[in-house]
């Protein structure tokens, strides 16, 4: 019997570009055919008419291998093909090349509450959903009360999910999930929902099943649960494995990489043709060592740089800050009359930004006369550095990081 | 934990050699008893009728079907009183249009567990075309009761029944692998669902009896299976003395070959449905 749980070599996943998510007409099919008559003639040339390529490697060249009993983390920016891995791993969808061994009952949590049916009530989708998570019905008999007990719905089993506020529908998916048992789990950013106590209980309960020796490969945006539950990381980048190596190692690295900004690399190159364009954003002040990088809670000026190819009237321009667990934190918009060509400046003065520290992304968007001109997910990441001023205990961390004084009287 | 037997698993791309991997079908049994479970338990919810619209659907059809063809047009019944002539047809009939309808659709339902959790696709459109038994046999109930109205004693043929029922499933679910893997990629299906049960129903003999085709063009007719499965139903149930015959032994080739086919093109589209779908 060998001691690897996972064996991962040379694994490619192919998508086309537009059919990916999308489901054909016959009319496009007809359209298409009679379009290009002779395409089936010259099929493999993979280019259409904007030279632009039909298809696009989500994953390429992937290698590793997983001992058994251990806890591997994936991490990469979005689109890295993180979920796209797990998918292949977990069976969903096939590689369009390679090849993977995986040794043992693979349960995979893409999304908890999967199947869930709001008419049927909490008793009969716990049974509905652990069987569609592969449990076999004595299994989920035979785990029923605890898993209502971790639910903490006991009052509520015969009600129907739809009359569930959504905290006991999060809390009930948990519970099924949680209780999973196979030889090799799968978790991709399941945790990211919930609050946060229940989110640690989880947490905990993913320790508790890899110390029974079992395999997790879990997929996270939080480098704090990361750190606590995996022993080795697996760092994706446009689909290719950048690193894979002990959890300090990857981690450091890519948070090294992603504050030094070498991550912009792969920015879509963006048409001249655009009536404007945004081309770079930086912290304008204060000036630090990284423009990127924000160290005061004070006031500070972050400038958007836009390069505008021609005058453009009736201007509507919009700004968003996303965590990196995409949590929309502030967002707002401005309408101006005109936009002269050049390179032009959009400046935002800041009084303070009290978040916690961690990786942000800003998303601008420019409009004119009603047609989106522009659209912008900026790179590099902003990391606010500022010091943690809140609850040692990181499950207690929340989205403000604002100084207090407490007086006891 | 693992011990000697640690089931491996090997992930690749599916070549051109299609199994079936029916012990993974096996495996996930108990799946496809509760996706049927749910179907059936959430189909009647928030209705007034609830069940009664399982028994309301064909005794309706039957009483225009007697009115319009029975009595209007004079449509012969092959000597049986018409309403029941019309019933037993339209048992099997509503089976397989309610089937064709659910699982036709069934993939692209479930698309959220299809993206989301590995299980063998099958046991998606199976399990839809499964949940139809239960109005089947509600609406079979009332059959029984108008047998003793008619005083309909069946003959020694009625221990076929099992197997028309079962012919007719299957038919159901070869056309339903058909639609519900090209409604992946073809969105068109759907409208197509109402034209083809309705055409496919005037296809069949459920107004009408088969013996209405010349006798020379019978057997060909039998390639629409479902006229097999209605005249099957009848001969089993409503003690005709003549079997089906060749009409019969065509409709049953023209599944097996439906079903073959089906079965292959669903699992060669299988891999691409989580991506398309």
């Amino acid at each position: 019997m060998s001691d690897i749980a996972i064996r991962v070599e040379k694994l490619g996943k192919q998508y086309s570009i537009g059919k990916r998510e999308r489901y054909h007409a016959l009319r496009d099919t007809i359209t298409d055919a009679l379009a290009a008559p002779f395409r089936w003639l010259r099929r493999g040339v993979s280019a259409n008419g904007d030279g632009a390529p039909e298809h696009i490697w989500a994953l390429k060249d992937i290698s590793f291998e997983v001992p058994r009993g251990e806890i591997v983390g994936i991490i990469g920016r979005n689109g890295a093909g993180k979920s796209t891995l797990l998918k292949v791993l977990s069976r969903i969808t096939e590689p369009t090349e390679g090849y993977a061994e995986i040794h043992g009952r693979i349960g995979s949590l893409l999304e908890v509450g999967t199947g869930f049916h709001p008419e049927l009530t909490g008793r009969e989708n716990i049974y509905l959903n652990g069987a569609i998570l592969g449990m076999h019905k004595a299994e989920i008999a035979r785990k029923f009360d605890e898993m209502v007990a971790f639910a903490e719905i006991e009052k509520f089993l015969d009600t129907p999910v739809k009359h569930y506020s959504s905290g006991m529908y999060m809390r009930l998916a948990f519970a099924v999930a949680a209780h999973l048992d196979p030889e090799i789990l799968m978790v991709d950013e399941v945790l990211a929902v919930g609050d946060l106590a229940f989110q640690k209980k989880c947490l905990g309960k993913i320790g508790d099943v890899a110390k029974g020796g079992r395999t997790v490969i879990f997929v996270s945006h939080q480098m704090n649960q990361i750190r606590r539950l995996c022993g080795k990381c697996l760092w994706l980048h446009g689909g290719e494995v950048k690193m894979f190596a002990p959890t300090v190692q990857a981690v450091g690295a890519y948070e090294a990489a992603l504050t030094s900004g070498f991550l912009t690399a792969g920015d879509p190159a963006k048409g001249a043709h655009i009536d404007a364009r945004f081309i770079k954003w930086e912290i304008a002040e204060p000036r630090g060592i990284d423009p990127h990088v924000l160290t005061t809670a004070g006031p500070a000026k972050v400038r958007f740089l836009v390069q505008v190819n021609k005058p453009m009237r009736d201007i509507h321009h919009g700004i968003a800050l996303f965590s990196n667990e995409n949590q929309l934190i502030w967002s707002t918009a401005t309408d101006f009359r005109e936009l002269e060509p050049g390179l032009r400046e959009f400046v935002y003065s800041i009084p303070t930004l009290p978040i916690r520290p961690g990786v942000y992304n800003w998303h601008v968007t420019i409009w004119h006369s009603n047609h989106l001109t522009d659209e912008w997910f900026c790179t590099p990441s902003l990391v606010v550095g500022t010091q943690p001023l809140t609850h040692p205990n990181d499950a207690w961390i929340g989205i403000l990081n604002v100084p207090t004084v407490l007086e006891v009287r | 934990m693992a011990t000697q037997s640690t089931p491996v698993l090997i992930l690749r791309p599916s070549t051109g050699f299609l199994r079936l991997h029916l012990r993974d079908l096996w495996e996930y049994r108990e799946l496809l008893y509760f996706l049927v479970w749910r179907d059936i338990k959430v189909r009647y919810k928030q209705t007034a009728l609830g069940a009664a619209w399982a028994v309301l659907q064909p005794v309706m059809t039957m009483l225009v079907f007697s009115i319009f063809f029975g009595r209007l047009a004079k449509v012969p019944s092959d000597g049986v009183p018409y309403p029941i002539f019309a019933y037993v047809a339209l048992l099997p009939w509503q089976l397989f249009a309610f089937a064709l309808t659910e699982s036709s659709n069934s993939l692209v339902a479930s698309q959220n567990l299809i993206t989301k959790v590995y299980f063998p696709r099958l046991v998606i459109p199976i399990s839809s075309v499964l949940a139809g038994l239960v109005d089947f046999a509600i609406a079979f109930v009332i059959l029984l009761v108008m047998m003793l109205y008619y005083g309909i004693v069946p003959t020694a043929a009625v221990a076929l029944l099992p197997l028309f029922l079962l012919f007719a499933v299957v038919t159901a679910l070869s056309v339903g692998l058909w639609l519900s893997a090209l409604n992946v990629k073809y969105r068109d299906v759907r409208y197509t669902i109402p034209f083809l049960t309705q055409f496919w129903m005037f296809a069949t003999p459920v107004a009408y009896p088969a013996s209405l085709v010349p006798e020379r063009w019978r057997a060909l007719y039998g390639l629409n299976p479902m006229a097999g499965v209605v005249e099957g139903f009848r001969w089993a149930l409503l003690g005709k003395e003549h079997a089906p015959g060749p009409l019969l032994w065509v409709s049953v080739a023209a599944v097996v070959v439906l079903l073959i086919g089906g079965l292959r093109y669903f699992k060669k589209t299988e891999s691409t449905f989580a991506d398309i779908v």
